[in-house]
């Protein structure tokens, strides 16, 4: 099984690449250009990572390209970022002129490829200037926006929409993110992608050494939260939901997973006030772990009974995916992108409170057949709807729809 | 059995694929939902009834609709839920008659109702369109019979474009399947009605191609015995 598509294949169903196939079929030759501003880390560049060889693999000439500058461009585009999300930020005039000026030389740099291109796909603010250089571009342009917009800081957003106006198009991932444009806004939702460490089957040997490592009883209950340390995702009342249960549970475990916060000093803070609260217990774990522990963390999501992801303020979520798609029930905030995914009694429950997170998980751990069967509808609600493979379908989809205008249903010969 | 090959067009199988757009307008209560429902392009109000079935959206098994989903998980509603989901698009003729059904319930209950409800900021009712793209699976149905065997293969979107999205383009409103037998005269009379006996509102796309190989498998198996 050599080719990416056949990979993907085994595991959503040949049906859906067929599908892929046919719907690729009339783009064959087309050229498509990516851009965002890193090849390593980061969930963009994790997707485009696959994103690209599969559209090449469907006959689609497709390139990725990244804009790079001083480091006070990406002081800039990290206060964009911070706005977006609704942060109030006073961005400097030099850094602003830093951020186009990094953007007119690339747009130099990348002048043949982007000309030529018949679409090209700018992925968050970064490259969103790009466009000012482009004034008659061929092909169609369109801004790809992964970021919860839904309520940014006017400021910086009335800077940015000025270059976001031009493009032929945007795709945001929920609707509640969209903001107001004269475009058309395509709404994508985010994708897992299966194949990726995080996401990969495992051997039971690996989930035990996890388990060994972080003195984790596979004989007694583990419930787990994978997030930041961030007020929104809200540890403290996941060890509040804890210990209410525990009472009545008391082999209860509970371990928090998160990064390293040391370049975040509200995530120190948060940090702290979860160690001082999972004092004194040694069946709750706080671990930080590096960027790159996959592996680690797809074992603790396996060896968990049930996933929580408590939060106050959410994205799109794609920790509940990823865990749902290891068929376990998930407990989430009722907030953003959670939304979808966590249908009451069905694949999760949603919850508003820790007494509420509480009640639930008790719930859950005396009724397992009901845990198992919730596990088996949310594996299978990721497989039809959160997978790499229909990220990859609305992009093509996308792409008739951009060449064919308003028309609400677009026939092809 | 024997297939007697049909000198009609055959059947050409399609499929479709579904993307979603924001339009913008939000509601936050009844008034706004209603207010918005006036104005919207038929497109949305067609969207937010059938679109669910091609998009990521758990199969609600009590609410079948948009509106009854948020009106019930969002306003806490459930009397006028009942009321919304209950509704059939396949029984309006055209998507006005629908708009105007959905605006006479939802303000009846705004007259039963003293305080309106608001949803929270961040879960109000999105008002939302669509593009389908259409496309050729190269292949292609020569008799009725051929359906037993290519049903099951088909995809959901196949499924979509011809049982649902036919109803827009065929005359009296029927599905593609019963628009190609109908070509045949008065032969898979039986057939037909079998068919149309089969609800697409309230079933997913894949119990819809179980259904609908079942009663092609069953026709079939009759004319046999």
């Amino acid at each position: 099984m050599n080719s990416m598509l056949e990979k993907y294949g085994s595991i959503t169903g040949w049906d859906v690449i067929e599908h892929l196939r046919q719907l690729a079929r009339p783009l064959k030759g087309m050229r498509f250009v990516h851009v965002n501003s890193t090849r390593v880390g980061g969930g963009v560049a994790e997707i485009l990572h696959k994103m690209v060889p599969l559209f090449n693999e469907l006959g689609i000439n497709t390139t990725w390209e990244v804009i790079s500058g001083e480091p006070e461009f990406y002081q800039c585009t990290k206060s964009f970022h911070n706005a977006i999300q609704g942060v109030q930020v006073d961005i400097p005039e030099s850094y602003l002129k830093t951020y186009e000026k990094t953007n007119e030389q690339t747009a130099q740099e990348l002048e043949a490829v982007l000309k030529e291109a018949d679409v090209v796909i700018i992925h968050d603010p970064q490259p969103a200037a790009l466009i000012d250089h482009f004034p008659n571009h061929k092909g169609k342009w369109v801004w790809r926006c992964h970021i919860d917009m839904s309520r940014p800081f006017r400021q910086v957003w009335k800077y940015l929409r000025e270059f976001v106006s031009r493009y032929d198009a945007s795709i945001f991932s929920l609707s509640d993110f969209a903001q107001p444009l004269p475009h058309p806004i395509y709404l994508i939702a985010p994708s897992i992608d299966p194949l990726h460490e995080k996401n990969v089957d495992i051997e039971l040997e690996e989930i035990r050494e996890v388990q060994n490592r972080f003195k984790i009883d596979p004989e007694r209950p583990l419930i787990l939260q994978v997030s930041r340390y961030d007020r929104f995702k809200d540890p403290i009342g996941v060890i509040h939901a804890y210990k209410l249960t525990k009472k009545f549970i008391p082999s209860l475990q509970l371990v928090l997973v998160g990064g390293d916060a040391a370049d975040d000093p509200e995530g120190e803070v948060v940090l702290n006030e979860v160690q001082v609260a999972a004092k004194d217990d040694s069946d709750l774990k706080v671990l930080l772990l590096p960027g790159d522990a996959h592996r680690t963390i797809n074992a603790l999501q396996r060896a968990s009974d049930i996933v929580l992801q408590k939060s106050i303020k959410e994205g799109f979520g794609l920790t509940v995916t990823e865990a749902m798609w290891k068929n376990k029930p998930v407990i989430g905030g009722d907030t953003g992108g959670i939304r979808i995914q966590v249908v009451n009694h069905h694949t999760g429950f949603l919850v508003n409170t820790p007494e509420g997170a509480a009640l639930r998980i008790r719930y859950l751990l005396q009724n397992s057949d009901m845990m198992k069967e919730m596990g088996l509808k949310a594996k299978e609600f990721v497989r039809e709807n959160f997978l790499i493979t229909r990220h990859l379908r609305e992009y093509l989809t996308l792409i008739y729809a951009l060449l064919h205008g308003e028309e609400e249903r677009i026939e092809l010969k | 059995m024997k297939a007697n090959r049909s000198k009609l067009e055959p059947f050409y199988i399609k499929d479709c694929a579904l993307i979603a757009i924001a339009t913008g307008k939000r509601a936050q209560n009844l008034r706004e939902l209603i207010e918005h429902l006036r104005a919207a392009d038929p497109k949305s109000i067609y969207y937010h009834f059938w679109g669910g079935l091609l998009r990521p959206r758990f199969d609600d098994p009590e609410y079948h609709n948009d509106f009854g989903i948020w009106v019930a998980h969002s306003l806490h509603n459930k009397i006028l839920a009942e009321r919304l989901a209950v509704i059939d698009p396949v029984e309006f003729d055209t998507l006005e008659d629908l708009r105007n059904e959905l605006i006479e319930i939802i303000d009846e209950s705004l007259d039963e109702t003293e305080f309106p409800t608001w949803a929270k900021r961040d879960d109000q009712f999105e008002f939302m369109e669509h593009q389908i793209v259409v496309f050729n699976t190269m292949k292609s149905v020569q008799h009725p019979l051929d359906f037993v065997d290519v049903l099951p293969r088909i995809s959901v979107g196949s499924i979509f474009y011809h049982f649902i999205d036919g109803r827009r383009r065929n005359p009296n409103m029927v599905d593609d399947f019963r628009n190609w037998l109908t070509g045949f005269g008065d032969k898979y009379a039986d057939l037909i009605q079998m068919v149309g006996e089969i609800c697409p509102y309230f079933t997913p796309l894949k119990e819809l191609r179980k259904e609908l190989t079942d009663v092609f498998i069953n026709y079939f198996q009759d004319q046999d015995s």
